[in-house]
């Protein structure tokens, strides 16, 4: 018998420690009252109020007092768990205390926020709180955090410059890459670009890039191949590809998509032809091959964008059509060059700069007005100019339209397979604007370049480095540690109803035909509750918020 | 070669590449000339879209 099980039978010896939060807390209810009260309740042998629990003095005082008291409970009546939970669960086991004898009452956002102003029912509710915090504490049971295998493999699904930087970053760290690309060449919508922004050459930046991809010995690149399946959970996650030589089954600890998005091909919109109006990316490709031979052209900005069908704005054609219209008028200053805009979007100080650059170069934009977009007829370009009052014919020999990038049409397959989210305009969702740009919601799984939203090359590459880190934040650790607060369903009882099953949002659960029972997969499970609270037999159960231990929590209030 | 990273500024970029960093097992030196780390986003309310608190 280990320590951690000699709890479950010793006394239950709770310390409280109840937190001023400076005057957030204290400021609008009665903590050293509190306190006091905390002494009277059941199991009680220590309360501490602290000026700032969170702050080193504070964690001071409550390892001090575990083993000082002797202490195999601790109650931390403060802020909000999610922001201050694990500081505190892991100062307990600094002090050699299990973390899930941690139990944490929010008498801040629960308490002197909601009822501020009202110091004597803050201060009751406070007093409440508490009691049930501790009654639900004295029935904690020690838990192990769970633990898995790691293999150092990452799968990166696009070999476009968001996943050729992605796997040049993680190779360099020493860790083996799976590159899969769809099509038979790399660099992705980059091929298409002629000169980039910044005035170099995309080709010659991409070869340097694809050159030296491909000669690492750590990654293995797979052309004309397609991740088929993907299976298993972060950390071990199986995998196979259709390549040119069958199919190939592996295993993987991460997987990066950075599949890339398409420009729209703007199909019935302002006359497209092909011919003499045409796509910002054809464009592209008369630059390239130096085969220009209007005199006078017409950009058509949000072509296609912004509209009803499609709400969102690309973000980069302002740039690339203004980058365009000045290497038109660089290479051929005679040619007319005129650019209509709804707004410019050139975000960033060298960009905006870029615009500055175009008017002084005698390229001429004008705004119009997408209720009375600019019509496009034989050789003529008519729009409203609301300056003016007037509608203006323009003579034109090659109208451009700047159209979006667009989510690839299989990008809801690759997102079903990866059980991976989708925005409303069909581009990869990330687990948090702000905070998980890189990150899916489902561990292990990341995303860069213009899969997650159109990019400019800079960015994409960005976002293919960063998400190498992320990679290898979980990849360099020796195994894999989560949580213990997970599910378990009790094999006795379960009669295999699949109730729990229909209702967890992981996929965590399975039906085990044989046994005729459902199965958690811990690694999985997030810990939410819901297959626990579903269960007609209470045989799943989650650690942590047993019925016993809630009914406790709930009995006491 | 030192195990250790100086991260110059802690701002939401100094702090995210700390954290990384330190997952990874280096030891990280997070220096700030101000007297708390946070920088710019520090001084936000709420943060869009998401409307979390940016502190």
């Amino acid at each position: 018998m280990n320590m951690n099980d000699l709890i479950l039978y010793e006394e239950p010896r709770i310390g409280v420690f109840v937190c001023d939060c400076g005057s957030n807390i204290a400021g609008h209810l009665d903590c050293a009252d509190v306190a006091e009260y905390a002494k009277t309740l059941p199991n009680v042998v220590y309360v501490k109020e602290n000026l700032y629990t969170c702050s080193e003095a504070g964690i001071v005082e409550i390892k001090k007092a575990i083993k000082g008291q002797n202490l195999n409970r601790v109650v931390v009546a403060s802020c909000s768990p999610r922001t201050h939970q694990p500081l505190f669960s892991s100062s307990c086991a600094e002090a050699g205390l299990n973390p899930y004898l941690f139990e944490m009452v929010n008498i801040r956002d629960q308490c002197s926020w909601v009822h501020m102003g009202k110091r004597d029912d803050a201060t009751q509710k406070a007093k409440e709180l508490i009691r049930m915090g501790v009654a639900k504490s004295a029935g904690l049971e020690p838990q192990e955090e769970i633990e898995s295998s790691l293999v150092r493999k990452v799968l990166v699904m696009g070999g476009g410059i968001a996943g050729l930087s992605a796997a040049q970053a993680l190779a360099d760290m020493g860790l083996d890459i799976m590159l899969v690309e769809k099509t038979s060449n790399f660099g992705g919508l980059l091929q298409q670009v002629h000169q980039l922004d910044t005035g170099g050459s995309a080709r010659a930046l991409l070869s340097k890039i694809i050159d030296d991809v491909q000669s690492r010995s750590n990654i293995t690149c797979y052309t004309k191949a397609i991740v088929k399946e993907t299976g298993g959970y972060i950390g071990n996650f199986e995998i196979k590809i259709d390549t040119q030589n069958g199919l190939i089954k592996d295993k993987v600890g991460c997987i990066v998509v950075a599949t890339g998005a398409v420009p729209l091909i703007p199909k019935g919109l302002f006359g497209y032809d092909g011919e003499t109006v045409i796509s910002l990316m054809e464009l592209e490709q008369k630059l390239k091959k130096d085969d220009l031979t209007a005199r006078r052209i017409v950009f058509i900005q949000c072509a296609g964008a912004r509209t009803k069908e499609r709400e969102y704005c690309s973000r980069i054609c302002c740039m690339i059509g203004v980058k365009n219209a000045m290497i038109v008028k660089e290479k051929y200053p005679l040619i007319d060059v005129r650019i209509l805009y709804r707004d410019m979007q050139m975000y960033g100080t060298h960009k905006e700069q870029m615009l500055w650059d175009a008017r002084g170069k005698g390229i001429q934009f004008d705004v119009y007005n997408p209720d009375n977009p600019p019509e496009v007829k034989e050789g003529k370009v008519s729009f409203f100019q609301s300056i003016t009052g007037k509608i203006i014919d323009l003579d034109t020999d090659l109208v451009v339209l700047s159209t979006p990038l667009v989510p690839r049409s299989d990008a809801p397959a690759v997102a079903n397979m990866m059980r991976v989210p989708t925005d409303q305009n069909g581009f990869f969702l990330e687990a948090h604007a702000k905070l998980r740009p890189l990150d899916f919601a489902a561990d292990g799984i990341f995303v860069c370049g213009s899969g997650r939203y159109p990019a400019t090359s800079t960015e994409a590459r960005t976002q293919g480095l960063g998400v190498a880190s992320r990679v290898a934040a979980i990849l360099f650790k020796d195994k894999l540690v989560k949580s213990a607060i997970v599910a378990k369903i009790n094999p006795e009882s379960c009669v295999g109803c699949k109730a729990c099953l229909t209702m967890c949002p992981y996929e965590a659960i399975t039906y085990n035909r044989d046994k005729r029972i459902c199965e958690i997969n811990e690694i999985l499970c997030k810990g939410c509750g819901n297959c626990a609270a579903t269960c007609p037999s209470h045989s799943a159960q989650l650690c942590g918020y047993k019925p016993e231990q809630l009914l406790a929590q709930i009995g006491a209030a | 070669m030192t195990n250790d990273i100086l991260v110059l500024g802690g701002g939401i970029a100094g702090i995210q590449s700390s954290l990384d960093l330190a997952e990874m097992g280096f030891r990280v030196h997070l220096v700030e000339s101000l007297a708390s780390i946070g920088g710019k986003m520090a001084q936000l309310d709420k943060t869009f879209p998401t409307n979390d608190c940016a502190i």
